[in-house]
């Protein structure tokens, strides 16, 4: 049986015994229904609940563990022997894998059926060939062992597959029974139906800790076996970066480092007076109808993904600043360069910034506004001097989630910035970022082994710390700043 | 020597309320120009969202558009169909290639009949007008009707992607003289086709329909699989971030108790919303293809990660929504006999409904034009074939929307810019529609209390 078919009947059995469960209590009291402890409903609902999540429990519990047994116990099968020079336990396995799978599929073609397979001996069968036929490629040709624990594989997944199929279906009705069986006129059931339904409510919240959880796990524990391989000292202060996939290769996050920061830096140039002096001026001259159009207009900009802006910055940016600014200059012929992913990236960033400055500014009290007119001053007077240094603190703030954004955001630097890691001050130069790296080390096929790929990793746990560290200090200081005048 | 001191009460006043004194210019010229910085930044703003659109639109709208050649091509049973059986098998053993030459005869014919012709031009070089896609179409034809073979029919071929090019303004003559894909004669041809009605530029549905095409005919590739695969992922993001999401503001909002769990989880969640996306990424190609085993660029996946990435907005917004159902609300039922849970889930969550969808659909917009966390789950792989029906379609490969749309950048001929700017007017516009049925939902249904 398969996973949903299984899902869908342990789905079935509890709809059923939802019906029999609220019959049940009905008929309990000869259908006076007042004297229940709860409404009809909620008795099934008990029964629905004990028959449905006890079973899909153990279901995907079951899903997570049973390849991992199986896998213990066939990788036993597979002698130092049957791996080939070059070649590891875990790449076998994952031949066994394939082979068994295209097994199955074999079978489901009618090519061959269940008793002809226990008669093929992969010592005078060409298995590859045969694989070949119903469309499974495998790397090599197969060996004796490797076949016996492909077979092996095969068949004790499927046992389990079955196991886990009558185990669910018998959890369910056993559940779906003891729900039945406890109905009675004083059953607390709505009382036994709220608590599930507020653990499930609870079980829902954790998932963000799950994430972060997740996040920081996978990150770690794939840069420690970065750092196994490759020095953390040399991934730290190395000053180039220059994989190869032979081996050998610098990985010096600094040139990285440096791209983002210098690509980040023209951003927020860009962004920050403009968004500051929109937010300012939004909130202290526009009239009404200006802000009726100006505001949500601005907001668009917020709302366009990040992919349309890669595109401006490749298509119309780039060479835009190439052919007026950098060519004629002399600084440069590439149409990927710092300046425009941070023009571009200072574009995207605008609406961030004047939206959070607007907030900070609206949030500076009127009292302080009409003590600094009734002292003769001009409005920029007053906006300069008195509601700035106010909302320094909130604007601070603002800047640095700004600034985290600009550092974690990818697109725009993998379509603008180029991919050459340099230390170089030239604006006009291609470099590239820490997030353009982390793409393009992962994409593609990757194989999990070599320091190459696994540097990613060790990239990601260091954009997510800076990140991190900007958003707290942020949220820190804004929080701060709010209490002042609340 | 002049009196400092301006004591004296019979001199003329040093300043007038009628006449400005150059303090109080400069002051004024000081808040000018102060208002004056400001209509400039929002100048820039507006140019550069004015810039953005236009140029994308620019950019993008010839892809709407595409060059088409109609032919009547005889399905010569000689090459197709030899001994005549019918037997599909045997048809099928014609490759793409026995198909061109269907199709080279079909332009002699066609060329006779209508009297044009450019001198010293070889019926071979007029068939490499076609599209490459062109005789595999008519192959897929023949194998789904395989009993027209024999009859002429008139088929509406794709023109390649110069020749398309050049009614778009992307090739011209002297482009041509210098592109070996394409021949100034050539490019005279198709404007004697034109005249004779052969060819055509016209609205182009197919770049909607149809999957990815190769590297070389930009003509054919469509974003069908990519606008398939990004409906599947936001299927599965809907399915998961919006149970969980409300059940999740719930509990946070209306059950818990004040102690360090909530406070971790709380700002667990503004820390998500934080996060950078491509981290999401890396969870998700840890986690849920090396961990799970789960396979690459599958909707799942995809919609999984997104769902992650979702969650913070949802339950910010669902947040916000449920604090705004006044506590009467809550009173009332508490004091008609309710539990607590019945006052959450008969009164105050429909009351909060629509802010609750509002923030949904603004998640998703979100989620529908995420790329970067994509590329690492294997979403830029190359996929022509169409995912299946769900459930088993969510593990099918599949492309995105976003995705799509770099991939073509990275490719070379240009022609994809075009397609991947007219991809990306495909994209706003769905964005465009979820955020006016999120208004509309917010107008009609919102209420103040």
């Amino acid at each position: 049986m398969s996973v949903g078919l299984v899902f869908l009947v342990v789905i079935a059995i509890a709809i059923v015994g939802f019906f029999i469960g609220r019959k049940r209590a009905v008929l309990s009291v000869d259908g006076d229904v007042r004297k229940l402890h709860s409404l009809p409903s909620y008795y099934g609902q008990t029964v629905f609940i004990f028959s449905a999540v006890p079973a899909l429990l153990v279901t995907l519990a079951w899903l997570l563990l049973q390849p991992l047994y199986v896998e213990n116990q066939v990788s036993a099968k597979i002698l130092p022997g049957d791996i080939v020079e070059g070649s590891s336990l875990e790449l076998v396995m994952a031949d066994v894998r394939r082979i068994s799978s295209g097994l199955d599929s074999l079978v489901a073609s009618g090519n061959v059926d269940e008793d002809g397979l226990k008669l093929i001996n992969a010592a005078d069968t060409d298995v590859r060939a045969l694989l070949g036929e119903v469309g499974v490629a495998v790397a090599s040709d197969v060996q004796a062992n490797v076949f016996t624990a492909s077979m092996e594989y095969r068949a004790k997944t499927a046992m389990l597959k079955t196991a886990m199929a009558v185990v669910a279906v018998v959890l369910s009705l056993l559940g779906a029974l003891i729900a039945l069986s406890r109905i009675h006129p004083e059953y607390r059931a709505r009382n036994v139906s709220e608590l599930a339904i507020k653990s499930l409510l609870i079980l829902s919240s954790m998932v963000a800790i799950l994430t972060t959880v997740g996040i920081i796990f996978s990150l770690l524990f794939e840069t420690s076996n970065f750092f196994r391989m490759y020095p953390a000292k040399d991934f730290f202060f190395n000053l180039t970066w220059n994989p190869q996939f032979t081996g050998g290769s610098d990985l010096g996050i600094l040139p990285l480092l440096w791209g983002t920061l210098y690509v980040s830096f023209f951003a927020l140039i860009f962004a920050v007076p403009i968004g500051l002096l929109v937010a300012i001026y939004l909130s202290e001259y526009a009239s009404r109808r200006v802000r009726a159009i100006v505001k949500p207009a601005v907001e668009i900009l917020a709302g366009i993904p990040t992919i349309v802006y890669g595109l401006f910055a490749l298509i119309t940016i780039g060479p835009m600043l190439r052919d007026y600014f950098a060519q004629p200059l002399g600084l440069g012929a590439s149409s990927s360069s710092v300046l425009t992913a941070g023009v571009v990236m200072g574009i995207m960033l605008i609406p961030f910034v004047s939206s959070l400055s607007d907030d900070v500014i609206n949030a500076v009290p009127q009292a302080m506004r009409d003590g600094s007119y009734g002292l003769g001053a001009t409005q920029s007077e007053t906006v300069r001097q008195v509601i700035l240094p106010a909302a320094l603190p909130g604007i601070v703030g603002a800047i640095l989630l700004a600034a985290s954004r600009a550092i974690g955001e990818t697109m725009i630097v993998v379509m603008g910035a180029g991919a050459a890691a340099k230390l170089s001050l030239n604006p006009f130069e291609a470099m590239t970022t820490i997030t353009v790296k982390i793409v393009s080390q992962l994409t593609g096929d990757t194989e999990f082994a070599s320091p190459e790929t696994l540097v990613a990793f060790a990239l990601g746990l260091s954009l997510f710390v800076v990140t991190l560290g900007l958003n707290v200090l942020a949220l820190y200081i804004v929080r701060k700043y709010r209490e002042q005048y609340e | 020597m002049t009196d400092a001191t301006s004591g004296s009460a019979m001199g003329k006043p040093k300043s007038s309320l009628l006449v400005q004194d150059d303090r109080t210019k400069r002051r004024n010229a000081a808040e000018a120009r102060f208002r004056g910085y400001g209509v400039v930044a929002i100048t820039i703003a507006m140019l550069a969202l004015v810039g953005l659109l236009s140029s994308i639109l620019y950019n993008g709208s010839s892809a709407f558009r595409q060059t088409f050649i109609t032919l009547d091509v005889y399905l010569d049973p000689a090459k197709l169909d030899k001994d005549g059986s019918g037997d599909l098998a045997k048809i099928a053993k014609v490759t793409t290639f026995g198909y061109a030459p269907l199709i080279k005869k079909s332009f002699e014919v066609e060329f006779e009949k209508q009297g044009i012709g450019v001198e010293g031009m070889k019926p071979k070089d007029a068939a490499k007008m076609i599209s490459k896609e062109g005789p595999a179409e008519l192959r897929r034809f023949v194998l789904a009707n395989p009993d027209q073979i024999g009859e002429t029919l008139s088929f509406e071929f794709l023109a390649s992607g110069r020749i398309d090019g050049y009614y778009k303004g992307r090739v011209t003559m002297e482009s041509a003289e210098i592109d070996k894909n394409v021949s100034p004669e050539q490019l005279q041809l198709a404007d004697q086709m034109k005249d004779a009605g052969v060819l055509e530029t016209k609205w182009n549905w197919g770049f909607l329909t149809r999957a990815d095409a190769s590297e070389n005919r930009p003509e054919a590739a469509g974003l069908g699989v990519a606008i398939l695969g990004s409906f599947y992922m936001m299927m599965v993001v809907l399915c998961l971030s919006l149970p969980i999401g409300v059940a999740a503001s719930i509990y946070l909002e209306e059950f818990a108790p004040k102690n360090w769990i909530t406070d971790v989880i709380e700002v667990n969640i503004s820390n998500l919303a934080a996060v950078p996306s491509i981290v999401f990424g890396i969870l998700g190609l840890a986690i849920f293809i090396n961990f799970a085993g789960l396979p690459q660029s599958a909707p799942i996946v995809g919609g999984l990660v997104l769902t992650l990435m979702t969650l913070p907005t949802i339950i910010i917004a669902t947040r916000a929504s449920l604090k705004a159902v006044p506590p009467s609300i809550r009173d009332a039922a508490l004091g008609v006999g309710a539990s607590k849970m019945q006052s959450v889930f008969h009164h105050v969550l429909p009351l909060a409904a629509p802010g609750i969808l509002t923030g949904t659909i603004i998640g998703l917009a979100q989620a529908l034009g995420e790329t970067a966390p994509l590329l690492l789950i294997g979403m830029v792989a190359f996929v022509r074939e169409f995912p299946s029906a769900p459930p088993e379609g969510f593990f099918d490969p599949a492309a995105a929307l976003p995705v799509q749309v770099y991939n073509w950048t990275q490719r070379a001929d240009p022609a994809f810019v075009e397609r991947a700017s007219g991809a990306i007017i495909v994209l706003l516009v769905f964005l465009l529609f979820m955020n006016a049925v999120a208004i509309i939902l917010r107008r009609r249904f919102e209420r103040r209390w």
